[in-house]
């Protein structure tokens, strides 16, 4: 068979197939930032610690209450959703009125305050936090062994991905939310209450970024820099996306899990730096995002 | 009347200053009564300043972090500095494995702050700058943390002392272990940084030289999360042992994931180049059991290092020490000791006396300093229990070897330094 600049295809594969998985994390938390954002228009740098925050609640449940994984993935988003709601309302909902920056600065000044709680009291090196017993194994798919854990990753993020998407674009629930970003007074005339659907909105993003914690944590090591790490390469992705677009930071999460991923193979040494060589590129070109639309 | 009132205030002014004369002589006599009183004994008092700089918040931060202040404050309480006139402060600082973030602090610290010695400094392309630094500025460096045998070898300096491990040390000793167990084809998983490649160096070094062969390697962005597209490629490359020339974080997550896709299940053994006490602690055994090991320290090697480890748990939120912390420890008190023999604290004369002088304490048991800077004592190949044979928590080792100084280290005249006639 054909060799690819000396790589032979079924390693080419294989390599791709974890890039589409790397990707899946990439999306499902650039969809939460995606729908901060874009409805809510905060910039919401805490998104790492909360996606750390959903890793850590998940190893606890399971340390100190002996709860498992799958209840974990129901339980988590929805207490660190609640943990988020309760900053919205005493913090973030006073920001609205100003400036994006103003925005930014409070995130991620909670960011770091949180990463620096969970690193006071549990140290650096990260707990152990096992693949539950029904997804443990690999499937021999020919070019490559694909551990069953990883499948499941793809598929939970697809079908989230996907259903977040349809309530925003399709439902009526979402397209009360799109009007609330476009008009609030006018929405508020209607009858709905305006600031519960904003809380309930970060809420839920919160809720996505939790529940790719607990994706991650059996595959990732359980630390408090888990976050700060991959919230950059987050944020790199959603301005590729374009700021506003939902699905567009979906196809672009996956789509730089899979360049990232053949950087890995050409070129390792710059695998960290691809994503924001492209950003470069995007925001000189088009500065909107590829999916964006200028306002 | 003008004349009046000018010479009337000439006699006024005239008669301050001699007022204020005589205040000034008084003063003078004040001052030189104070300071005979105070005068010191025979010892005129030294005040030395240690700055611990090493990672507080990142990859590095558990295997050293507080816990070498701890140690060098150790050192400095079993030392009795205050009793021998010697004024020990303590200061530290996180460099956050960033070379320019280190830099930065050494020379603040050297210049403006008058520390005279910086200790610890894990993470090899910081100890490096640093290393510079501290030459420029004629102050010394006692390294613990960081591994590239480069600090003893092509960039070696009359004011730094390498004290605790070395990527040689590690190559010989774990490399040296896998490949007569029969490993002869090696791929490395290396931190593309000073230290990963200095250490993938070494470790080629041994494995050709017994007869392996070294089948490629993948350089992985420092620090790295995913590994598992490195772990793939190491994975198609067949090779019997799968070098991890990285540390910390970076070897417990690529461990983990290596479980993941089977890799040792598929009949290829992982060998942890830079492995800590703290890393296996956070892998717990059941991930970590069976894997080999160099270090030159464990807690529970004998009474002596029992007991300091005792003491340092108890001040450290009951975690038992690393060989970084306790290197840093055995070198600051070696330092002190150094001090008091040479009577100052000038840079050349203490390096003269640590070199003179063998080192002598609990956790190391007794060293010596070389010509280049590299600090030689006894170094040990462990392995890690399976979790039925350790007995509680931090019983994680298991003995296998111990590697002897005259073996453990570089010998003198290969590393290229220039200090070595």
């Amino acid at each position: 068979m054909f060799e690819l600049l000396g790589i032979p295809p079924q390693a080419l594969f294989g390599q791709l197939l974890l890039g589409l998985i790397n990707g899946s994390f990439y999306a499902l938390l650039s969809l939460g930032l995606a729908v901060i954002f874009g409805l809510l228009n905060i910039i919401n740098f805490t998104h790492g610690a909360q996606y750390m925050m959903g890793a850590f609640v998940a190893w606890m449940l399971l340390d100190y209450l002996g709860i498992g994984y799958w209840w974990a993935l129901v339980l988590v988003p929805v207490i660190v959703g609640l943990t988020g709601i309760v900053l919205e309302r005493l913090m973030i909902s006073r920001l609205y009125h100003l400036d994006h920056l103003y925005g930014l600065l409070l995130t991620f000044g909670l960011a770091l305050i949180i990463q620096g709680l969970f690193r006071n009291q549990y140290g650096i090196s990260g707990e152990a936090y096992s693949i539950p017993s029904q997804l443990v194994g690999v499937q021999n798919l020919g070019f490559m062994f694909l551990p069953n854990y990883r499948l499941w990753v793809i598929v939970a993020s697809v079908v989230v991905c996907l259903g977040t998407w349809f309530v925003i674009e399709k439902t009526r629930l979402g397209a009360y939310l799109r009007a609330a970003t476009e008009n609030p007074t006018l929405v508020g005339a209607f009858g709905i209450n305006v600031p519960r659907l904003v809380t309930l909105t970060y809420g839920f993003g919160v809720g996505l970024a939790a529940l790719a914690g607990v994706l991650a944590a059996p595959i990732y090591s359980v630390n408090p820099n888990m976050g700060a790490d991959l919230i950059i390469v987050v944020f790199a992705v959603v301005v590729i996306g374009g700021m506003g677009s939902i699905l567009g930071a979906v196809l672009t999460g996956f789509g730089l899990g899979l360049i990232e991923g053949l950087t890995k193979v050409f070129y390792p040494e710059g695998s960290a730096v691809v994503i924001f060589v492209i950003m470069a590129i995007v925001l000189l070109v088009k500065p909107a995002g590829l999916f964006g639309r200028t306002a | 009347m003008l004349i009046s009132a000018f010479n009337q205030t000439n006699l006024a002014l005239r008669a301050a200053q001699g007022r204020k004369q005589k205040m000034q002589k008084g003063k003078l006599l004040l001052v030189s009564i104070a300071a005979m009183l105070v005068a010191t004994p025979a010892f005129a008092q030294t005040s030395v300043k240690i700055g611990v700089l090493n990672d507080r918040s990142g990859t590095y931060s558990d295997l050293a972090g507080e816990g070498s202040v701890v140690a060098a404050r150790m050192a400095v309480e079993d030392f009795k500095a205050a009793e021998k006139g010697i004024d020990v402060t303590i200061v530290s600082a996180d460099h956050q494995n960033k070379p320019d973030v280190a830099s930065n602090l050494a020379r603040q610290w050297y210049d403006a702050e008058g520390v005279d010695v910086i200790a610890d400094v894990p993470t090899s392309s910081t100890a490096l700058a640093v290393n510079d630094i501290t030459r420029e500025k004629n102050k010394i460096f006692l390294v613990s943390g960081a591994a590239a045998s480069d600090l003893t070898g092509k960039a070696c300096s009359p004011n730094t002392v390498h004290w605790t491990y070395d990527t040689w040390a590690l190559a010989h000793g774990t490399g040296q272990a896998m490949v007569e167990t029969g490993g002869d084809s090696w791929f490395f998983l290396t931190a593309d940084y000073a230290f990963g490649h200095a250490l993938e160096r070494d470790t080629s070094e041994v494995v050709e030289a017994s007869g392996g062969k070294v089948l490629g390697a993948v350089r992985h962005p420092f620090p790295g999360q995913d590994f598992s597209s490195f772990l793939l490629q190491a994975q198609a490359s067949g090779a019997k042992v799968i070098g991890l020339a990285n540390a910390g974080a970076d070897t417990t997550n690529a461990i983990k994931q290596a479980s993941e896709f089977g890799i040792t299940q598929g009949g290829q053994s992982l060998a942890g180049l830079l492995i800590f006490l703290t890393d296996v602690h956070a892998l717990g055994l059941q991930t970590a059991q069976g894997l080999v090991l160099t270090e030159a320290f464990y807690w529970d090697l004998n009474d002596e290092t029992r007991a300091w480890s005792k003491r340092f748990a108890e001040a450290h939120n009951g975690n038992m020490p690393t060989m970084v912390q306790a290197g840093v420890y055995s070198s600051v008190l070696h330092y002190l000791k150094a001090v008091e023999a040479a009577g100052s604290k000038d840079s050349a004369a203490v390096m003269a006396k640590m070199k003179e002088m063998p080192s002598e304490d609990a956790l190391f048991g007794q060293g010596q300093v070389r010509q280049d800077g590299r600090h030689v004592h006894d170094m040990y190949l462990f392995q890690v229990k399976s979790p039925d044979e350790s007995k509680g928590a931090w019983d994680y080792y298991k003995v296998v070897a111990t590697i002897p100084a005259e073996r453990a280290f570089r010998p003198l005249d290969q590393g290229g330094c220039p200090l070595v006639k």
